[in-house]
């Protein structure tokens, strides 16, 4: 594999992390999670109905070979995310957890401290804590020496399909970051997505432009050749912005 | 003796007058509160497809392509409120039960078996057989089956909002049915819910209680003027919003229909009129939920699921007891979309969306 993902010790060849919200069906979801080529994808614990696997929940839907990232979406505080990861865990033995950690229900805009709180906390209890969080680089520090596995900040409001409004915070982030950073929310078209890789994020997530596009089969490949575009374009090394055209055929040259 | 006027009704108070002289164009380009009366003007009725496919966009953005199904629960139809447009009312004699916590159970596991998981507790106005303790065990027991439970009963001033909530409870309804005060002091003739501010204030003391979902609505065909009744609950939705931010906020508008009570619709809200207030309202409140009950008919339930509701409920009964043992009972009123959990469910599969069942998780 060259160029792999890796997040806690784990190697992926994919940089494009999916959700499974707002899909039509799960039929439908479950095809375009196969054509993104993505080897992570995140469901929400609060959809899943334990009572209702093998008997056509969302989990049902999931790709066997995909790593499943539960995510606490709909708490609104640390108690509540710690108590829905673990009880995550307990169902379905994943101990990788996407913290969610979002009051205002009209936002969805994570809380920068109770997610800090409560990844200190799953992190002491063993879990493998990929925290979405604001673009804020001092706290993507914080979580990273908290122990989390990556750091997960917003490319804008979560659905919201604007793009990567935090361009600037997340050049930060990247910079400093000895974790991976993963921008979560918000990419609304392919593009986002290679802009988010071209700067250097290590990989996305992508839910809503996927889900509620025409064909978001179609839409999930698009995206998954935007990630691979963008990572390509920020490993060959983007030449310099300048201010004013360069002749590549120089005025000066016969002075040598 | 009444009760003093809450924080949104001070709020209501302090505005000053909004003229409207919007045209449709700009009320579409810029839909606001302050747009609001053009976009469910008779002028706007012209752009009513442009509407609707304008706020199908925004709640496509929003909701995703998922709609969230929850049954209503009637425990009660014992009522000490007397409120002319209602089957429940005070003073008509009809067929009185009050279930017990077991056959609350029972009901509610014949609803778990369909696939609901959400679920409503609805009841008349009686305190007594309807009590504060008589909520909480109801709650409590039904706790380990339904993730997400809210209850639509007498509004409460006491602490009562709290221990639901400490006993799991999720949301609290309570519609003002209309904002027109002096509309109000016609229809309700007795009891607590005669009381204009203490209904409206009870939603306030429900979200400082740490009720995380509210629902609010208005009944069109009560008062005169539908469109301002509309435009309160509008109002009103942004201001919880606004004001309790933690809070999930979500409106209902249902139109009057046959009751044992014989009331008359005093305003004619026609089908086009009902798709231009749910189209308008998304457009001014993109994140505030639509909840749809089976008062309305299927092809209307339908279009509307493609266009702004995001909530809606199936098979529903409204006697109490009337999923396992019906007849026992007086009705609140005739549901009008008698499918089956399953056959609505199939419906918005077709249409090209999730029936979403659970949505929520266990609070306690």
């Amino acid at each position: 594999m060259t160029d792999p993902l890796v997040i806690a010790g784990r190697r992926f060849s994919s940089r494009l992390l999916v959700g499974t919200g707002k899909f039509r069906s799960h039929e439908v979801m479950r095809q375009a999670l196969l054509a993104s080529g993505s080897e992570i994808v995140t469901v929400a614990l609060r959809r899943v109905d334990l009572t209702r696997v093998g008997e056509g929940d969302v989990l049902d839907f999931v790709p066997p070979a995909m790593t499943l990232l539960p995510n606490t979406s709909g708490a609104v505080d640390a108690d509540e995310a710690v108590r829905l990861a673990r009880l995550g865990r307990a169902a379905t033995s994943a101990d990788w957890v996407k913290l969610e950690v979002t009051p205002d229900p009209r936002t969805l805009a994570p809380d920068p401290i109770e997610t800090l709180k409560a990844a200190e906390r799953l992190v002491a209890e063993g879990f493998v804590v990929l925290p979405y969080c604001p673009a804020d680089p001092v706290l993507c520090r914080h979580l990273e020496e908290a122990g989390c596995a990556t750091v997960m900040p917003l490319g804008s409001w979560i659905g919201s399909n604007r793009g990567l409004r935090t361009r600037d915070a997340i050049e930060v982030i990247v910079s400093q970051s000895g974790v991976p950073v993963v921008v979560d929310a918000g990419l609304g078209v392919p593009s986002d997505a290679s802009e988010a890789m071209e700067i250097g994020a290590d990989a996305v997530l992508v839910n809503t432009a996927i889900a509620v596009a025409d064909d978001p089969v179609l839409m999930a490949q698009a995206f998954a050749l935007a990630t691979q575009a963008g990572r390509l374009g920020f490993r060959a090394g983007r030449g310099a912005v300048l201010e004013s055209a360069e002749a590549s055929s120089p005025l000066t040259g016969f002075l040598t | 003796m009444s009760a003093p006027p809450g924080r949104f009704a001070q709020h209501v108070a302090s505005l000053p007058p909004r003229p409207s002289e919007h045209t449709v164009d700009e009320a579409l380009a810029h839909p606001s509160l302050a747009t609001l009366p053009t976009l469910l003007s008779h002028d706007a009725q012209g752009s009513l497809e442009r509407m609707a496919q304008q706020a199908r966009e925004v709640t496509l953005q929003r909701f995703g392509r998922a709609v969230r199904l929850f049954a209503p629960l009637y425990v009660s139809n014992a009522c000490l409120s007397s409120c002319t447009y209602c089957g429940f009312s005070k003073e008509l004699a009809v067929t009185r039960r009050t279930l017990t916590v077991e056959q609350v159970v029972d009901e509610a596991q014949s609803l778990a078996q369909q696939g609901f998981r959400h679920i409503l507790l609805v009841s008349g106005e009686h305190r007594i057989e309807v009590s504060k303790d008589y909520l909480v065990d109801c709650v409590e027991a039904l706790r380990p089956v339904f993730p997400s439970i809210s209850i639509e009963t007498q509004t409460w001033s006491d602490d009562t909002y709290a221990r639901l909530v400490d006993a799991g409870l999720e949301g609290v309804v309570h519609y003002q049915e209309t904002y027109d005060r002096d509309r109000y002091g016609e229809v309700h003739r007795a009891g607590w819910k005669r009381d204009y501010d203490r209904r409206l204030a009870s939603t306030e003391r429900a979200a400082e209680a740490g009720v995380r979902r509210l629902g609010i609505g208005a009944l069109l065909g009560l008062s005169a003027d539908w469109r301002a009744d509309v435009q309160a609950v509008a109002e009103h939705a942004l201001w919880l919003q606004r004001t309790y931010w933690r809070t999930e906020v979500s409106v209902s508008l249902p139109r009057i229909k046959p009751s044992a009570s014989g009331f008359q619709p005093v305003a004619a809200v026609s089908d086009a009129d009902y798709v231009q207030a749910m189209a308008a309202l998304r457009l001014v409140a993109p994140e505030v939920g639509i909840v749809l009950s089976t008062r309305e008919p299927a092809v209307l339930r339908d279009g509307l699921a493609r266009i702004a509701v995001t909530t809606m409920s199936a098979g529903s009964s409204t006697e109490p007891g009337g999923y396992l043992s019906p007849g026992e009972a007086q009705e609140q009123f005739a549901v009008s979309d008698e499918r089956s959990p399953a056959e609505v469910a199939a419906m918005l599969e077709a249409a090209g969306y999730e029936p979403v069942w659970k949505d929520a998780f266990a609070l306690r």
